[in-house]
């Protein structure tokens, strides 16, 4: 059992350690920062430039929290602070499901739904002519599935602040906004941007649904109505041909690394914005 | 003071919509998805569907069903679940009953399991792809089980570590001052006291299995015919809906939504069974 769960905990360093070797082909030929910086995409003529795709990751994740963010925040207020208690607990079941929904089912929402509705009223709206497959759709789907992500930790911090700070606030004749816009957001603001952090690297790793609306062009986006290629849909993308041409593993790999790395960062990062909390409460 | 106060009510009244706009979009977008998903599909729904692997010429429309993405994503993820439950029961024992809820290993593989938690599934399938090419093993259904099992591990352990956590202290000291080691508590007294968590624990990360494409795109590979080997490549339902809906065929593509109707309702299916395990062994729970 002793050996298991040790191995259990070296899992992470394993899949680190594995992704790391087999990207290290490319890593030994070029720097880091040509493969991160450049903008040439050609894996035929040896040139693995990421620069499009990492663009095209932050535009998606970036449009999902930004929509994200404040729906998931007032509605997690509405359910902890406004709403009957009843309310909260017949409401989680209906949250669970959101998170539990595939993601290639959001994929297939995504075009029957956002991409006509990007492509016919959203894009004509603002001037722009759009297939509908860009980085707004895959935005908005992925802004669904982390809702359940923040709101879930966001109620559950929420439930954590003292009550007698809540009465107190409203004793001083406060109304309920100001209590919740003063005393509640303020004591939880460190939980709210743990679970914002969690959402982010959620998005950030999305693969499948993201790859059926984001429109996979090589190309950095120039506005949110263009086509977009996130890393996770470059590596789902390629892999029947990876093997065939040299160094594509090495670099669809290194793709891979780099997510590992950057969603390990902000877990971390949540970890540490959790025990100031927790030094604070303490 | 008294435009203050209406000010103040303002603000109240505005947010207070606000909250109950977003709370709609949030609910909202979940029947809307699963309408959406239910309605379109319900109309390509045949029997064929669900009894019939793709004969020839399916993909440009012609006769079959996704039994083989049907059956090729149960046999995977019921290996994947069972694998997985074998190696996360022990790791969440050892933590909790035999090395204590608050020791350093403990705190060590709770901040593991979260880590794997957040890691995208197309780097577990990036994984998969590398251990496959140490092993020299071809995309098959044994790769699949492989890296859907790592996937759905840490799922499952989370899940399974807050129930277990939760058996009172008491019961386990009643454990032991009976005579029972620390073996004999753990797998007979906390998996007991523990069970209806566990099972949905099973059922969730079983859910989150099934319904993974990415992890299991390099992994399993895709095959028309139901695996009868573990070499195999194996087809599995994601697969399906993504590959069938690629097609430029308007019949393949609603066959797509068909498969994606059978996905959806079988994970209705799934949450609502996990439910009603946990709130029906409640009752059994000594307290």
């Amino acid at each position: 059992m002793f050996f298991v769960t040790v191995c259990c905990a070296l899992l992470v360093l394993g899949m680190g350690l594995g992704l790391f070797i087999k990207a290290w082909p490319i890593l030994a030929i070029k720097p880091l920062a040509e493969i991160l910086f450049s903008e040439i995409w050609h894996p035929l003529k040896g040139e693995f430039g990421m620069f499009p795709f990492i663009t095209g990751t932050l535009w998606v994740t970036g449009i999902a929290i930004i929509i994200a963010t404040p729906i998931s925040l007032l509605t997690a207020i509405y359910l902890s602070e406004y709403a009957p208690k009843r309310m909260l607990e017949f409401s989680r079941p209906f949250i669970d499901l959101l998170a539990g929904i595939p993601s290639v089912i959001y994929g297939v929402w995504g075009i029957l739904i956002i991409v006509p509705l990007v492509k016919n009223h959203i894009a004509p709206l603002f001037g722009y002519i759009s297939s509908g497959y860009s980085v707004l759709s895959a935005g908005i789907v992925l802004s669904i599935m982390i809702f359940p992500v923040i709101i879930h930790i966001t109620v559950e911090v929420f439930q954590t602040v003292p009550r007698e700070l809540r009465e107190a606030s409203l004793a001083l004749g406060a109304t309920r906004w100001q209590t919740v816009k003063h005393v509640l957001l303020r004591k939880a603001l460190p939980g709210i941007a743990e679970a914002n952090v969690l959402g982010f690297s959620r998005a950030f790793g999305e693969t499948m649904a993201v790859l059926m609306v984001a429109g996979n062009m090589v190309k950095t986006p120039s506005s949110v109505f263009d086509a977009g290629y996130p890393l996770p849909a470059l590596i789902a993308n390629n892999y029947g041909e990876m093997l065939s041409i040299p160094l594509y593993d090495s670099a669809l790999l290194l793709a891979a690394l780099v997510l590992f790395i950057v969603v390990i960062f902000f877990n971390v990062l949540s970890r540490y914005i959790l025990h100031r909390i927790n030094l604070r409460i303490n | 003071m008294r435009k203050k106060f209406s000010a103040k009510r303002l603000e109240e009244l505005l947010f207070s919509v606000l909250m109950k706009a977003s709370a709609v979009i949030v609910f909202g977008s979940l029947f809307v998805i699963i309408g959406t998903i239910i309605a379109r599909g319900i109309g390509s729904m045949n029997l064929d569907m669900i009894t019939k692997t793709p004969e020839g010429g399916y993909y440009l429309g012609k006769e079959g069903g996704v039994l083989n993405a049907i059956i090729g994503s149960f046999i995977l993820t019921i290996a994947a679940t069972v694998l997985a439950l074998l190696i996360s029961l022990p790791v969440v024992l050892y933590i909790n009953i035999f090395k204590g809820k608050g020791s350093r290993l403990a705190v060590v593989i709770r901040m593991s399991l979260d880590f794997l938690w957040g890691i995208p599934s197309i780097v577990y399938g990036a994984f998969g792809f590398t251990i496959m090419m140490f092993f020299g093993i071809t995309a098959s259904l044994l790769a699949g089980i492989i890296t859907v099992t790592l996937f759905i591990l840490p799922i499952m352990a989370r899940a399974m570590d807050e129930v277990i956590s939760m058996v009172p202290h008491d019961l386990l000291e009643a454990s032991y001052s009976l005579g029972a080691t620390k073996y004999e508590t753990a797998f007979k007294v906390a998996t007991r006291q523990a069970l209806s968590g566990i099972v949905s624990a099973a059922l969730i990360a079983f859910g989150r299995g099934i319904g993974d494409a990415a992890s299991v795109l390099f992994t399993a590979g895709f095959s028309d015919r139901i695996p009868l080997s573990l070499l195999q490549p194996a087809a599995t339902l994601p697969l399906a809906i993504f590959f069938q809906l690629g097609t430029p065929f308007p019949e393949v593509q609603e066959r797509a939504y068909a498969s994606a109707f059978i996905l959806t309702v079988l994970i209705l299916i799934i949450s609502i069974l996990a439910r009603f395990l946990t709130s029906r062994h409640k009752r059994n729970i000594i307290q």
